[in-house]
C-alpha cells in the first residue's frame, strides 16, 4: 500500500506539473483539492485519465472522482480495491 | 451612433436542414438532427451522438461549383454554402458596391482536414494544400474570395462557443459607428475528431439525446453548422429595395472570470452580458417575448444559465427554450444559427420547443417551453456562452 | 468621438524587450530559419500554481500584459482584446498528435482547453478578475489590427475607458516543418542582417507577445495617439498606392506628413515587392524602417511594429538597426505602419505623437 501511495504522489506531481512540490510535502491524508495541494476540477479530469490509463479503472461520471480523490489515502484504497492491472 | 442595424438576409445549414427554411420547418415539426456519427471514423462512435450535416464534402463542392480536388476544409465549404444563401436573400448583386465587411466565427477552422493529414504531410505532397487551412482565418479568407469580396475588412473571431454571437455583435457595432455599410456575419464549424475527443476529455458529452434544462441531463451532443446574416445600414435600406427581416437591437459581451471552461454557479458573466444588451437596446427585461437559451444540456451550463435568467428576469422569465436538442451544440456557430432561428421566430411569431425535457431541475422551478407556441413576438433574446468565461447576449427585434 | 491614446507597452520578443526601460540597447542577431523569444524569468511574473498548465503563448502574454498594466499604473481594465493567428498552437498540435498516436484513448483535458484560441484572453481575464468585453481575433496577419480596430471603436464610443490590447503567437515544430514543406518558411538559414538581401522564398518565422493599454483619456506619459487602423483582405500591387493615399486622405494627412514608415519586409522574394514599390515610389523621400530581422515574422509580428513605433515616438529616437534608408526626418511625430503577408491581409496603422 505504501508503495502505491508513493507511486501516486510521484504520478500526481508529474502529470499535473507540480514543479515546486516534492513527494515528502504531500501527506497521505492531506486534502488534494481546495486547501492542501490546491488541485481543481481540471486536475480531477486529469486524474480520471490516470486511473484509466495506469490502473484500468473507468469512471463514467466526473462527480465520482470527488470522493476518490479526497486524499492519497482514499485514492490508494480505491485503486487497490478496483484495479484491473 | 443611433443607427439601426437591419437584417436583410439569413442563411443556415445544420443537421436539421440545408437552408433557413428547412431548419425552420424542422424546428416547428419536431424533426431532430441528432444521430450516431457516420462521416468520421472515431473510436467513440458508439458512445456519442452528434448533429451531423447530411451532405458530404464532395456534394457541397459540387453544389458550390468547386472542383473536387480543391483543398478546402469542410468548415470553409459549409460557410460558403450558408453565406451564399444569406447574400442571395438580401438581393445583393455586387458585394463591393458598398463598404462591406465579413466577420466569421470559428473554433476548429480547417482542423477537420489537418487532423487527417497531420503525419501524412511528411510522406506525400498530395494534401499539402490543406497545410495552411489550419489557420482559423483561412476559412474566412476563402469565404471572402468565394463571395467576391475585395479590398475589405475580413476578420475572424474565435471565442469558443460565443464566436458567431460576437461576430454579429462586432458587425452591428461597425455599422452603427459608420465604419461599414454592410457586413456578412456568422460562423462555421465542422465536426472533427479534435472536438469530439476534446469534449470527451471534459466528460460533458452525452451518450444519448441531449436534454436541455432537464434535471437528469447528461451533457451535450456536438453538432456542425454554418450560419450567416447580412446586416445593412439605414443608408443602404433607404437607397435599395430591401425586405427587412428584423434588427440587431442589442448586444453585450462579458467575461465570467471564474474558470477556464466552466461557468460560475450564479452565472455572473451571463447576467452582465444580458444587462449590457438591455442597455444598448434601450429595452427592459419585460420587453423580451422569448429567450433562445444557450442550454447546452451540460450540468454546469444549464444550472448557471438558469440562475442567470432568474437573476435577470426575476419571477417573470419569458418563455425560453434551447434548440440544441435539434441541432446539437454547433460550437462557434451556435450564436449564429440561433440568431437565424431568432429572426425566423420573429417573422413567424413562433416559439420553438425545448425537446427532451421531462424533469424540472431541483435547484429552481424554471420550466422551458416544450411545445411549439404561437405568440406575437417583438423582441427575442439569444444567449451564447463559451470557454474562457466568454458570455454573449444578442437581442433581435422587429422594430429598429 | 473620443481620441484614442496608447498609454503603455509590453513586449516579449526575439529581442530583449521585456524590460520597458530598455529600447533595443543590445541586438540579438540570428542565423536561422526560425527565431524564438528571449525568455524572461517567468517565475518573477507567474505564481507556480498558475504556471503549471500554461502554454508558452500564455506565459509570454502574462509577462507582456503585466508589463503594460504596470506601466499604465493599472490593476484592471474595462476590456481585453487579443489577436492571435494560431492561439496556443503547441497544445493544439500535441492534442492532435496524441489523438492519432493513442488512437483517441487516454487524452487529457489540459491540452484541449489551451487549444481554444481565446485561452490567452480568457486567462488574463481570469487572472485580473476582469469581467468586461473579452474578444479574440484569429485572422492571420491582421489578427492584431482587428483587435486594435475593436478597441478603438470601444474607446471612441465611450464603451470603455481602458482596454488591454495584444497580439501573441508561439513557434512550434510541427507548424514550422509543415509550413517549410510548402515554402512559407525558408529552407536555408538566413542571417538577420541579410534579410533584405534574401533571394529565396518564405519567411524566417518568429514568435512573440505584445500588449498595450489603450485609453480615451490622455495622460502626460501617453506614448501616442492612435489615429487610424484599416485592414484589407486583398490589395493588388497596382491598387496599393491608391489605397494608401485614400487612407491618409481620410485622416487629412499627406505623404509629406509621414515622418517614418515602418514596413513588414520578411525577406520573401515573392512578396517583398509590395514594400519595394513603396520605398522606391510614393515613400522614396520618407524615412523608412523595418523590423522582422529582429522579431522574425509571425501572424502578430505587427505587434512588434506597433511597439517599435510607440517606443520611437516616446524616445524620439530611431535605432540604427531598424533604418532602411538614410533620410532623417526633421521631426518625429507621425508614423505609418504597413504590413501584409503573402500578398494578402494588408494593414495600415497610423499613430501620432501626443
Amino acid at each position: 500500500m505504501s508503495e502505491l501511495k508513493l507511486e501516486l504522489k510521484e504520478k500526481i506531481i508529474e502529470q499535473l506539473n507540480l514543479e515546486d512540490v516534492s513527494v515528502d510535502e504531500i501527506a497521505d491524508n492531506d486534502p488534494l483539492f481546495g486547501e492542501g495541494l490546491g488541485l481543481d476540477s481540471i486536475d480531477a479530469l486529469e486524474l480520471i485519465v490516470m486511473l484509466d490509463k495506469d490502473y484500468g479503472i473507468k469512471l463514467a461520471d466526473p462527480k465520482e472522482g470527488r470522493k476518490i480523490f479526497e486524499s492519497i489515502d482514499t485514492m490508494a484504497a480505491y485503486i487497490a480495491a478496483n484495479r484491473s492491472n | 451612433m443611433c443607427k439601426g442595424v437591419a437584417i436583410t438576409g439569413i442563411g443556415a445549414i445544420s443537421a436539421i436542414g440545408n437552408n433557413a427554411q428547412e431548419n425552420y420547418d424542422a424546428l416547428v415539426s419536431g424533426k431532430i438532427g441528432i444521430s450516431t456519427i457516420s462521416k468520421i471514423n472515431t473510436v467513440h462512435k458508439d458512445d456519442i451522438m452528434v448533429g451531423e450535416i447530411e451532405m458530404t464534402n464532395d456534394q457541397l463542392k459540387e453544389k458550390l461549383g468547386i472542383a473536387k480536388g480543391d483543398a478546402i476544409s469542410r468548415t470553409a465549404l459549409l460557410a460558403m454554402f450558408a453565406a451564399d444563401e444569406a447574400i442571395l436573400q438580401a438581393g445583393i448583386t455586387d458585394i463591393n458596391d458598398y463598404e462591406t465587411g465579413l466577420i466569421s466565427g470559428t473554433t476548429v477552422g480547417g482542423m477537420d482536414q489537418s487532423e487527417k493529414y497531420y503525419f501524412e504531410y511528411f510522406e506525400s505532397e498530395e494534401n499539402w494544400g490543406h497545410i495552411n487551412g489550419l489557420h482559423a482565418g483561412d476559412s474566412t479568407q476563402k469565404l471572402a474570395a468565394h463571395i467576391g469580396l475585395i479590398e475589405s475588412f475580413a476578420s475572424t473571431i474565435s471565442t469558443a462557443c460565443s464566436s458567431a454571437a460576437n461576430a454579429i455583435m462586432l458587425g452591428a457595432r461597425m455599422i452603427k459607428s459608420g465604419q461599414l455599410d454592410r457586413v456578412i456575419v456568422g460562423g462555421t464549424d465542422s465536426l472533427c475528431k479534435f472536438t469530439i475527443n476534446g469534449f470527451k476529455t471534459l466528460m460533458i458529452q452525452s451518450d444519448t439525446y441531449n436534454t436541455p434544462f432537464d434535471d437528469n441531463r447528461k451533457g451535450l451532443n456536438l453538432g456542425e453548422a454554418a450560419a450567416y446574416l447580412v446586416l445593412e445600414s439605414d443608408e443602404i435600406i433607404k437607397k435599395n429595395k430591401r425586405t427587412i427581416l428584423g434588427y440587431v437591437k442589442g448586444y453585450g459581451n462579458a467575461n465570467d472570470a471564474f474558470h477556464q471552461t466552466a461557468s460560475s454557479d450564479n452565472g455572473d458573466g451571463a447576467v452582465l452580458a444580458m444587462e449590457k444588451a438591455f442597455k444598448v437596446s434601450g429595452l427592459k427585461p419585460s420587453d423580451i417575448d422569448y429567450v433562445n437559451a444557450h442550454g447546452t444540456a451540460t450540468p454546469n451550463n444549464d444550472l448557471s444559465e438558469g440562475r442567470a435568467l432568474l437573476r435577470t428576469f426575476g419571477d417573470k422569465v419569458p418563455e425560453f427554450s434551447s434548440t440544441k436538442a435539434f441541432t446539437g451544440h454547433t460550437l462557434a456557430v451556435a450564436g449564429g444559427l440561433e440568431a437565424v432561428y431568432s429572426v425566423l421566430a420573429l417573422q413567424n411569431n413562433i416559439i420553438y420547443p425545448n425537446l427532451n425535457f421531462k424533469t424540472p431541475m431541483k435547484e429552481f422551478s424554471l420550466l422551458p417551453q416544450t411545445t411549439v407556441k404561437k405568440k406575437e413576438l417583438r423582441n427575442v433574446l439569444s444567449n451564447s456562452f463559451g470557454f474562457g468565461g466568454n458570455c454573449s447576449t444578442l437581442i433581435f427585434s422587429k422594430e429598429a | 468621438m473620443k481620441p484614442v491614446y496608447i498609454h503603455s507597452v509590453g513586449s516579449v520578443s526575439a529581442q530583449k524587450t521585456f524590460e520597458n526601460e530598455e529600447f533595443l540597447n543590445e541586438i540579438r542577431e540570428y542565423n536561422d530559419t526560425t527565431v524564438k523569444v528571449i525568455d524572461p524569468n517567468y517565475k518573477d511574473f507567474i505564481p507556480p500554481a498558475a504556471a503549471r498548465r500554461m502554454a508558452r503563448g500564455i506565459k509570454m502574454s502574462a509577462v507582456s500584459s503585466k508589463n503594460a498594466l504596470t506601466e499604465a499604473g493599472l490593476e484592471n481594465v474595462d476590456a481585453i482584446i487579443v489577436g492571435t493567428g494560431l492561439g496556443c498552437i503547441g497544445d493544439s498540435e500535441r492534442f492532435v498528435s496524441d489523438i492519432i498516436k493513442n488512437d483517441e484513448q487516454f487524452l487529457t483535458p489540459t491540452r484541449f482547453i489551451q487549444s481554444s484560441h481565446n485561452t490567452v484572453a480568457g486567462q488574463i481575464a481570469l487572472g485580473l478578475g476582469c469581467k468586461g468585453h473579452n474578444f479574440t481575433f484569429v485572422h492571420s496577419a491582421i489578427s492584431f489590427e482587428s483587435s486594435l480596430i475593436d478597441a478603438k471603436m470601444m474607446l471612441e464610443n465611450d464603451e470603455a475607458i481602458t482596454v488591454l490590447v495584444g497580439g501573441v503567437d508561439e513557434l512550434v515544430d510541427h507548424h514550422v516543418e509543415t509550413h517549410r514543406l510548402i515554402g512559407h518558411i525558408k529552407k536555408e538559414p538566413l542571417a538577420s542582417q541579410d534579410l533584405l538581401k534574401s533571394k529565396t522564398e518564405g519567411m524566417v518565422m518568429g514568435e512573440g507577445s505584445h500588449f498595450f493599454v489603450l485609453s480615451n483619456e490622455k495622460t502626460p506619459s501617453s506614448y501616442s495617439e492612435l489615429l487610424a487602423v484599416r485592414t484589407f483582405n486583398t490589395i493588388s500591387k497596382d491598387r496599393l498606392n491608391q489605397k494608401i493615399n485614400r487612407f491618409l486622405e481620410s485622416q487629412q494627412v499627406s505623404i509629406e506628413d509621414i515622418d517614418l514608415i515602418i514596413l513588414g519586409n520578411n525577406g520573401d522574394i515573392n512578396f517583398d515587392d509590395y514594400y519595394k514599390q513603396l520605398t522606391t515610389g510614393i515613400f522614396a523621400n520618407t524615412a523608412q524602417a523595418y523590423y522582422k530581422h529582429l522579431s522574425g515574422d509571425f501572424d502578430t509580428a505587427s505587434g512588434f511594429a506597433f511597439w517599435l513605433a510607440n517606443k520611437i515616438l516616446k524616445t524620439q529616437h530611431i535605432p540604427d538597426v531598424v533604418k532602411l534608408n538614410a533620410i532623417e526626418s526633421s521631426s518625429l511625430k507621425t508614423i505609418l505602419i504597413y504590413n501584409q503577408y503573402r500578398g494578402e491581409n494588408h494593414s495600415l496603422t497610423l499613430i501620432r505623437k501626443c
